[in-house]
């Protein structure tokens, strides 16, 4: 009688071996959608406690964090604006982070809320929408995209993954766009905006949206609407990129650094009000 | 978060040849939110003596306050003007009377002695621990970031026109990398005959 009998493992060489070490080694690298999980029974009713040092006071980890990005649908198509700073904690570690991913000609997303999980799922995204093109000779439809990227997140509700994307797209059914988030939300709209600086972008959003917008008028408020999000809120800030989704694809229009924004919007000011008087 | 960086704020001191500068951001906000960038947290003290209270905003008003009332009953009384060396003991005699509930700032004084002239700057922690370096002190939630700068930029014996643009650089720079402080600067040197106050046009998000 041998130990592997006593301990009741009777297939013990089945799970060794140098390819099945390897696998677990790796497993992102071979099936980048399943991640690692701690050796905890439950891992997701226990990744909490990951967080907490001996005395149970709670482990601060500073992820990169804190954005401004909104996207609205008009007559001409979708618009995306976003800022490009990434801070962790206070300290500002980026002030040109790309938070738009152009996931192909007709697909944009946008980042918010932990960097690294969005910049992560955003190029597993990308992979999965090519091979669906590959494999159906069609581009992948912008609600398709969003269920994929909903679905994925899904897996891993609970453990702490933390982002807010909206993705645009222009498909069979005409211009689209979509909210998703980490905790499974999925939802089509019209106006949207994520991040710790959406409620000064709204504000400015809401207050100029209306669906006749020209194209111009549309960048300007998209412009307009982050930069003011920039100003009132410490953790957005740097350039402020938008894009436009039309029907024959993406185009970006213009990159436009705050501080520059900051003083031309107050010359037209100082300028409308000597005008007035 | 720790409660010293509710509001945010920025502040350096630094020592020239006969002249000293001190140099603020002027952002005042509640944590992320910024409320407002016309924010005042230096203070002048006397004709070369100048004070400022990086931290919580209501201790820098409260502060101000009680300093400029004792600082006042000692010139009644003396009938002479407070030097920047008994000011920043006054001021570290008065955060330690409350050492066990701090009132939440780290004080900058920079100021020139009277007659003399001589340059002198001195920063202290929350319950008035006094440090008195020979070249330039900071305060606030960029201090991090302001002690690579300063430690990059000062040099001994900076005129007036050099000691505004170190000043003005090292803080610029440094608070470019905070999310909590910004929002415009201000600049103040001091020199025997005049101060000269000057306000910074400074990135804005």
């Amino acid at each position: 009688m041998s130990l592997a009998d006593i301990c009741n493992i009777s297939d013990y060489d089945s799970n060794r071996g140098t390819k099945n070490d390897f696998h677990q080694m790796c497993t992102n690298f071979t099936s980048n959608m399943s991640l690692g999980v701690p050796p905890f029974a439950n891992a997701v009713a226990n990744i909490g406690n990951m967080a907490k040092d001996d005395s149970g006071r709670s482990i601060k980890i500073n992820f990169d964090h804190g954005t401004t990005t909104l996207g609205f649908m008009y007559k001409g198509g979708v618009v995306l604006a976003v800022d490009s700073r990434a801070t962790g904690g206070q300290f500002i570690g980026s002030q040109t982070m790309k938070k738009i991913v152009e996931i192909n000609d007709f697909l944009l997303g946008t980042l918010a809320g932990g960097a690294a999980d969005c910049v992560y799922w955003d190029r597993v995204l990308a992979k999965q929408c090519r091979m669906y093109e590959l494999r159906n000779r069609e581009r992948i439809s912008v609600a398709a995209a969003s269920k994929l990227m909903a679905n994925m997140v899904y897996n891993y509700k609970g453990m702490g993954l933390s982002m807010g994307m909206m993705l645009a797209g222009w498909d069979k059914r005409g211009p689209q766009l979509y909210y998703v988030d980490s905790d499974g939300t999925r939802t089509p709209g019209k106006v949207f905006s994520v991040g710790s600086g959406s409620i000064y972008a709204m504000g400015v959003l809401d207050s100029g949206y209306k669906w006749d917008l020209t194209d111009d008028e549309a960048y300007d408020l998209g412009r307009r609407s982050i930069y003011h999000a920039t100003h009132r809120d410490a953790y957005s800030g740097g350039i402020v990129r938008v894009y436009h989704m039309k029907e024959t694809g993406w185009v970006h229009i213009d990159n436009n650094d705050c501080n520059d924004l900051h003083y031309k919007y107050k010359a037209e000011k100082e300028d409308l009000e000597n005008t007035i008087i | 978060m720790s409660i010293l960086a509710y509001n945010g704020g920025a502040m350096v001191a630094m020592k020239g040849e006969n002249c000293v500068s001190i140099a603020t951001d002027r952002r005042f906000g509640i944590q992320a939110q910024t409320i407002a960038t016309n924010f005042e947290k230096v203070f002048q003290m006397g004709p070369h003596l100048y004070v400022g209270l990086p931290g919580l905003a209501t201790d820098t008003q409260t502060v101000m306050e009680k300093l400029r009332f004792r600082k006042n009953l000692y010139e009644l009384k003396e009938n002479r003007l407070m030097s920047p060396k008994v000011f920043a003991a006054m001021l570290s005699n008065l955060l330690y009377e409350k050492r066990f509930g701090p009132f939440f700032v780290e004080p900058v004084v920079a100021g020139l002695m009277p007659k003399t002239y001589e340059p002198y700057i001195c920063n202290m922690d929350l319950i008035g621990c006094i440090n008195p370096p020979n070249d330039f002190v900071v305060g606030g939630t960029a201090s991090a970031q302001l002690y690579g700068m300063c430690e990059a930029l000062w040099e001994p014996n900076l005129g007036p026109e050099d000691l505004f643009e170190t000043t003005s650089q090292a803080l610029i720079n440094a608070f470019d990398r905070d999310a909590i402080s910004g929002w415009g600067a201000t600049v103040y040197i001091i020199e025997k005959d005049k101060v000269t106050i000057k306000n910074l046009k400074t990135r804005m998000d």
